[in-house]
């Protein structure tokens, strides 16, 4: 199965391989806690323009890999390479710099619950495009803001919003600063479908206006349809299949299959309801 | 034959002495894992020392934080910390008189007090009130960043959380510590004034000029910089535990708490310490 399914990648993946190269090489990831392993060698690439998504079981290790790009946390063993460097090996300068780069949607949202939204969004805003005017910042403030539907919020704290707010203002506070690679952490976790199907929308539109690529963790099907380009799932800390997302629909894996099929009554639901 | 048999009889508790091993060796481990655990925690302190010093002579120096935490380690003490030194300067006052009484030396009251309130009461007092309210703040505001992702996200939006969280609030501790200090002092020996006039009658002026007569250079200046120490103390225990606090929310809870309690073990120390050395220099 393995073979087939390897065959499958290299068949969908080819024309992104022969004109682009990998903005994001990750090479035999290991990452354990405690020594219990989490990740045992891992490796996937991420692609120019491309929107990746990322299944997995809650636990199979989806938010410590991209934390380890971010060296949020140190990996054992293995690489990762970002823009041809090896994260692991980098001095703090060109960490920062890497770092500039990649915006990081945390599971947990992580908003600064001391500022207002618009103070939350300044934050990096402010320190990481430092040419910007006043009038500048502001003016991208208030678009981020609009763009997740949360104009009317921008003078809140965190704790004034609801859970789904506060996820939409934590996303407008990662897409805010332009980056080049986005890592989205669950980004239509608790929404509504229908905010949910916003967020997808939003997470394509960054793709297409700043040519970011990205990499989309996520449970939501739905999400994972409209966004992805190509599907990696997870499981004992290793890929356990890599394709396309109708390759993914059609395997006949268990595995894949209760990942996928679960959904479909309510996905055939929302198709009856639109027609 | 005989004197095999209780031998014998002996050999089914073999296993009994294996499982004391066992249990002795369990022992053996949770005791070396302890020790480690401790070392583990003294470096971690170094480093975080370290790494504090090293962001607070770095060249960016984020001012609005500090005076925002200036004003948040005032604002959260002045209330507790005025109405404590009044009410030491007020009992020590009239605790003492009935004893300098029977010396008939109550005219030295004033000066007693004010020492004993600038050299010892008015710094150690503060500081606790201080480690209790600032200390605790510190470790679960942070401690709460900390679990809830915060300072990783400012990590990763390249801000050293170092510099923008730590940095400016032991400063600020070390800073304001030292000026509510001198302000406890001042009330100290106003509730002392108060303290005197219950049973007696002398100006406030007069009041005030006996008890400076006493206070020396060499009670005030060793005092006045230990407090500097303390502030550093404070704040810098608030901020460790807080960074280091774990993953869940009661992480946060454990690190307000022993904030306090390692805060307030190092004001004790430094006290300590500083009365050793202004004994050796005065
Ligand atoms: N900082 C850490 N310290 C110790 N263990 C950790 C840490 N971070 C993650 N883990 C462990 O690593 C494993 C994978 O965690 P991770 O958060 O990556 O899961 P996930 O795939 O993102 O799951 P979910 O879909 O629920 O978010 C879990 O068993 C978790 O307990
Ligand atoms: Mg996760």
């Amino acid at each position: 199965m393995d073979m087939e399914q390897q065959l499958n990648i290299n068949g969908h993946a080819g024309a992104a391989v022969s004109n682009t190269e990998a903005i994001i090489e990750v090479k035999n990831l290991q990452k354990g806690f405690d020594k219990v392993p989490v990740l045992r060698d891992l490796s996937l690439q991420l692609f120019e323009n491309e929107n990746l998504v990322v299944l997995g079981k809650s636990g199979s290790g989806k938010s410590v890999l991209i934390k380890c790009m971010v060296r949020l946390l140190i990996a054992d063993s293995g690489s990762i390479h970002i823009f041809g460097k090896n994260v692991q090996e980098m001095n703090e300068r060109e960490l920062a710099e890497v770092r500039v780069k990649i915006g990081f949607l945390f599971q947990s949202g992580a908003l600064y619950d001391s500022m207002t939204i618009k103070e939350n969004l300044e934050f990096p805003l402010i320190r990481i495009k430092k040419h910007l005017s006043r009038k500048e910042i502001d003016e991208k403030i208030e678009e981020a803001l609009h763009n997740v539907g949360l104009s009317d919020t921008i003078n809140k704290m965190p704790s004034q919003l609801s859970g789904g707010m506060r996820k939409r203002a934590s996303l407008a506070r990662t897409i805010v600063v332009d980056p080049m690679i986005m890592l989205y952490d669950e980004p239509t976790t608790g929404l509504d479908p229908v905010t949910s199907d916003e967020i997808s929308i939003l997470i394509n539109n960054v793709k297409k206006t700043y040519n970011t690529s990205s990499i989309i963790i996520t449970h939501d099907i739905e999400c994972a349809r409209a966004t992805g380009d190509r599907v990696i799932m997870l499981d004992k800390g290793e890929v356990y299949m890599e394709g396309s997302i109708e390759e993914f629909e059609q395997s006949t894996d268990a595995l894949i299959q209760s990942f996928f099929k679960i959904r479909q009554p309510s996905s055939t639901k929302a198709q009856t309801h639109h027609g | 034959m005989k004197a095999i048999r209780p031998v014998l009889k002996r050999i089914p508790k073999l296993p009994s002495v294996k499982t004391q091993a066992i249990k002795i060796s369990d022992n053996a481990i949770k005791k070396t894992q302890l020790t480690t655990r401790f070392f583990r925690e003294i470096g971690e302190f170094y480093l975080f020392g370290w790494l504090t010093f090293r962001a607070t002579f770095s060249r960016s120096f984020e001012f609005k934080e500090f005076l925002r935490q200036c004003f948040q380690v005032g604002n959260k003490t002045l209330p507790l910390i005025s109405l404590t030194g009044l009410v030491i300067g007020l009992v020590l006052t009239i605790q003492s008189r009935p004893i300098l009484a029977d010396f008939g030396a109550t005219s030295m009251l004033p000066g007693m007090v004010a020492v004993s309130i600038i050299r010892e009461m008015g710094p150690v007092v503060t500081a606790l009130i201080c480690c209790g309210k600032i200390g605790s703040g510190m470790g679960a505001e942070l401690g709460s960043m900390k679990v809830s992702e915060q300072i990783d996200a400012m990590e990763v939006s390249s801000t050293n959380p170092m510099r923008y969280l730590v940095v400016p609030r032991v400063l600020a501790a070390t800073l304001m510590i030292p000026v509510l200090v001198l302000y406890a002092d001042a009330l100290g020996i106003l509730g002392s004034w108060v303290g005197a006039n219950i049973k007696g009658d002398v100006t406030f002026a007069l009041f005030f000029t006996q008890a400076f007569r006493s206070i020396g250079f060499s009670d005030f200046l060793p005092a006045v910089i230990k407090t500097f120490f303390f502030g550093a103390a404070i704040g810098f225990v608030g901020c460790y535990k807080g960074f280091t606090a774990g993953r869940g929310t009661e992480s946060v809870g454990k690190a307000a708490n022993q904030s306090v309690v390692l805060a307030s073990v190092f004001v004790i120390l430094i006290d300590l310490i500083a009365v050793q050395i202004t004994d050796m220099l005065y």
